[in-house]
């Protein structure tokens, strides 16, 4: 036991006092505030810059629809001749000209109607044009069947699906899907854990082959010791990273979203009010009252469940993973021989990561989930993403949870016997690059 | 109890290839033991089994009469032929380290570590990492590390590898040292001249199987074949070889001396003594060499493994 601290505890030195992850430490999280503050940065620029596009409407049938949103704002001109719309686009530098001719009815209109600029239009703005057309045509048309104001407002009314649970809870949409975010999350952060570190440990075994040093080690500790502090280690190391990385992101984002609240209050008061001004005060109010209804949704989250099993699905999948990575590091004599047992690593971590994104979000209680979800080598991964929604009836059934942790114990039985075994023949083996085969004859060594 | 080390009918397979075959030794306590054998006899096998990195198939292993166990690992001291350090590691930090490995408490070995600095004189090495180090400065280091925690039996794979003569001797020195304090030491090795000067004991090994071993003088006298080489100042010498051809089974010897006498290898029949041969030779011509020819280890190694080679 003490051998074995002292092994953990070396390797964690090493690791933390490695120049290229100290580097990496303070860096991420810089690095990914300082992303984040970009995109921010650059959406905010780019809204500030409102496309005018110029509207030649002969026919006076379409001017008052165009109506200034928060990315284009529309210009009308009166009287003059097309050629000489177009030159003055050209000459003020607007985005384009979408010229209305006058024809005898509202359809020869709509065919002639075209527009006109610089470069390619982006298919945004045409679209918001097409539909500002194609609203009109329909009211005009509605208009000569006959139809007055009052009915076209009647019409025009928008629809929603109110959505209910058989309980009487009004349910609320996307909220499957935020809760497979928050497990995808987690998932996510497995993976991500399990490629890097696993890594290390790999590289680490490595490491010692080449230097030679192995065999001085296993002369005073086991194999198996050796491997063990070796994966601990670099979990640790790993930890240490990760607590560092999501207290430093924390503040540091807290600083950003202090520089950028006051930014966009800014942006608020500055902000034109809409004339129906009452209209959007009571959606704001409404969303206010959504958003509360998404935050008590939320916070009925199973989070113990959540936090238990991620914990446990973590140091299982981390277990299994490093002690496979241990095991190639020992199979190879340096990192460029270790890709031909890359593959059926990552294969099956990539598999539930995609699995979780397209099968788990849309369904996560089907079939393709719950398989996948038991079988161990993906299950750290899917089943984090679908236990957000619970344990029991609406949820993960229990005797699916209790199997994948069994089958996940069993396999990490089994693969940590099977990787030493090949770890403890393979770090003593110098030279030739080993084959599946003989990786199979090591076992019986 | 007479041997610190006994190895009883050990047999090592990797698979369908035999390493070790039905191999048994014994090492006696305070010996320094030649391990001796061409390159994949199973040498290193047979170390691993002793340092408990491999198990034996069959046959075991005693340590002081008792099967090897854990405890064991700290009474030995392996210095491997494939060695090395942690490069990116501090000296002393890694030195301490591979020394809390092996059992010993941080002040202690703290302490002894000081003493074997000072006393190969590589003190001022202990904040350098490994890889400011040349290969000679890394071996001392690993030498330390070997004996630092005083254990019964000190195995040694090729130490003098990568040492200038004036270390292999430093460390030469030392190895008989520690054996005289009462280390045991196993020695593997092909530098021959290194086990003429060092080893009391050796084993052969040769392709998985021990074919020779015992007491290097014993082996040297049973190796011997009353042979003997002989300088002969005469004025007929092509005379004097045709009647000693007629006599004993003469061959040309070539040795160096001031004189240009006639130089032969006598052998004689059992029974001859030298007494025999040179009062008969004395007075024939005036005998100005007379030697009896005792094998090297190097004439026992490569006599012992070719005969084995030859009856297959």
């Amino acid at each position: 036991m003490d051998k074995l601290k002292l092994i953990i505890k070396r390797e964690y030195l090493a690791k933390v006092r490695n120049k290229s992850f100290i580097i990496m430490t303070i860096l991420s999280p810089l690095l990914i505030v300082g992303m984040v503050a970009l995109v921010v940065f650059l959406t905010k620029v780019n809204a500030d810059q409102k496309k005018v596009i110029a509207v030649f409407d002969e026919s006076f049938l379409f001017a008052e629809s165009f109506k200034a949103t928060s990315t284009e704002s529309f210009l009308l001109f009166h009287e003059l001749s097309l050629k000489e719309a177009k030159d003055s686009v050209n000459a003020m530098g607007y985005y384009g000209l979408l010229h209305i001719p006058n024809r005898e009815n509202i359809d020869a209109i709509a065919e002639n109607t075209a527009f006109y600029s610089g470069k390619a239009p982006s298919i945004s703005i045409l679209s918001s044009m097409e539909t500002i057309i194609e609203n009109k045509i329909r009211e005009k048309k509605l208009t000569k069947y006959g139809l007055g104001e009052r009915d076209l407002q009647e019409i025009s009314k928008s629809f929603e699906l109110k959505t209910e649970s058989f309980t009487g809870e009004r349910n609320l949409k996307g909220v499957n899907e935020i809760k497979a975010i928050i497990g995808g999350a987690f998932g996510y952060l497995i993976m991500m854990f399990i490629i890097i570190y696993g890594a290390f440990v790999m590289r680490s075994v490595i490491e010692e082959k080449t230097s030679r040093i192995i065999e001085v080690i296993i002369s005073s500790v086991k194999p198996f010791q050796l491997m063990l502090g070796k994966i601990l280690g670099t979990a640790m190391a790993g930890v240490t990273q990760f607590v560092i990385w999501i207290i430093s992101a924390g503040i540091l984002s807290m600083i950003l979203f202090s520089v950028m609240g006051i930014s966009i209050g800014e942006l608020n008061s500055t902000a034109n009010l809409p004339p129906d001004a009452i209209d959007t005060m009571t959606k704001i109010s409404e969303s206010q009252s959504e958003i509360q209804l998404y935050v008590t949704e939320l916070s009925k989250l199973p989070i113990i469940t959540l936090i238990v099993s991620f914990i446990i699905y973590f140091i299982l999948g981390y277990l299994i993973y490093s002690s496979i990575y241990a095991a190639i590091g020992a199979a190879v004599d340096n990192e460029t021989d270790t890709q031909q047992f890359m593959i059926p690593v990552i294969m099956p971590l990539m598999l539930a990561i995609y699995v979780g994104f397209f099968s788990v979000f849309e369904n996560p209680h089907g079939p393709i989930a719950v398989g996948f979800s038991l079988f161990p080598l993906t299950s750290p991964i899917v089943m984090l993403m679908r236990l957000p929604s619970g344990i029991g009836a609406d949820g993960v059934p229990l005797w699916q949870l209790i199997t994948s942790v069994i089958l996940l114990i069993g396999t990490f039985v089994f693969i940590v016997w099977l990787a030493s075994k090949i770890y403890r023949v393979g770090i003593l083996m110098y030279g030739k690059k080993p084959s599946y085969k003989e990786l199979y004859k090591w076992l019986k060594y | 109890m007479n041997n610190l080390l006994e190895a009883k009918d050990v047999v090592k397979k990797f698979g369908a290839f035999t390493a070790l075959n039905k191999v048994s030794l014994e090492i006696p306590k305070e010996s320094i033991f030649g391990l001796l054998g061409p390159n994949g006899a199973g040498k290193t096998t047979l170390i691993r089994i002793i340092n408990q990195i491999t198990y034996p198939d069959q046959g075991n292993v005693l340590f002081e009469g008792e099967p090897l166990q854990p405890k064991h690992i700290a009474m030995i001291g392996y210095l491997p032929e494939e060695r090395g350090l942690y490069k990116s590691m501090k000296v002393g930090e890694q030195a301490l380290y591979l020394a809390q490995l092996k059992g010993l408490h941080k002040q202690e070995a703290k302490k002894r570590l000081k003493y074997w600095f000072e006393r190969l004189e590589i003190g001022d090495w202990w904040g350098k990492k490994v890889q400011e180090l040349s290969k000679g400065m890394a071996q001392k280091i690993q030498f330390v590390v070997t004996v630092l925690h005083q254990p019964k039996l000190l195995i040694f794979d090729e130490p003098f590898s990568g040492f200038d003569p004036i270390n292999a001797n430093l460390i030469k020195e030392e190895i008989l040292e520690l054996r005289k304090q009462g280390s045991t030491v196993i020695f593997s090795t092909h530098r021959m001249e290194s086990v003429e000067e060092l080893c009391d004991h050796i084993a052969l090994i040769h392709k998985s199987r021990k074919i020779l071993d015992g007491n290097l003088i014993d082996i040297k006298k049973a190796y011997k074949n009353n042979t003997y080489e002989v300088g002969l100042e005469s004025n007929d010498k092509h005379e004097l070889k045709k009647e000693l051809s007629s006599k004993f089974k003469v061959e040309d010897a070539d040795f160096k001396t001031v004189g240009d006498e006639l130089k032969l290898k006598i052998q004689l029949n059992d029974g001859g003594t030298a007494n025999d041969l040179l009062s008969y030779l004395a007075d024939k011509a005036s005998v100005s060499h007379f030697i009896e020819m005792i094998p090297s280890a190097s004439d026992i190694f490569i006599q012992t493994v070719n005969k084995n080679d030859i009856n297959g």
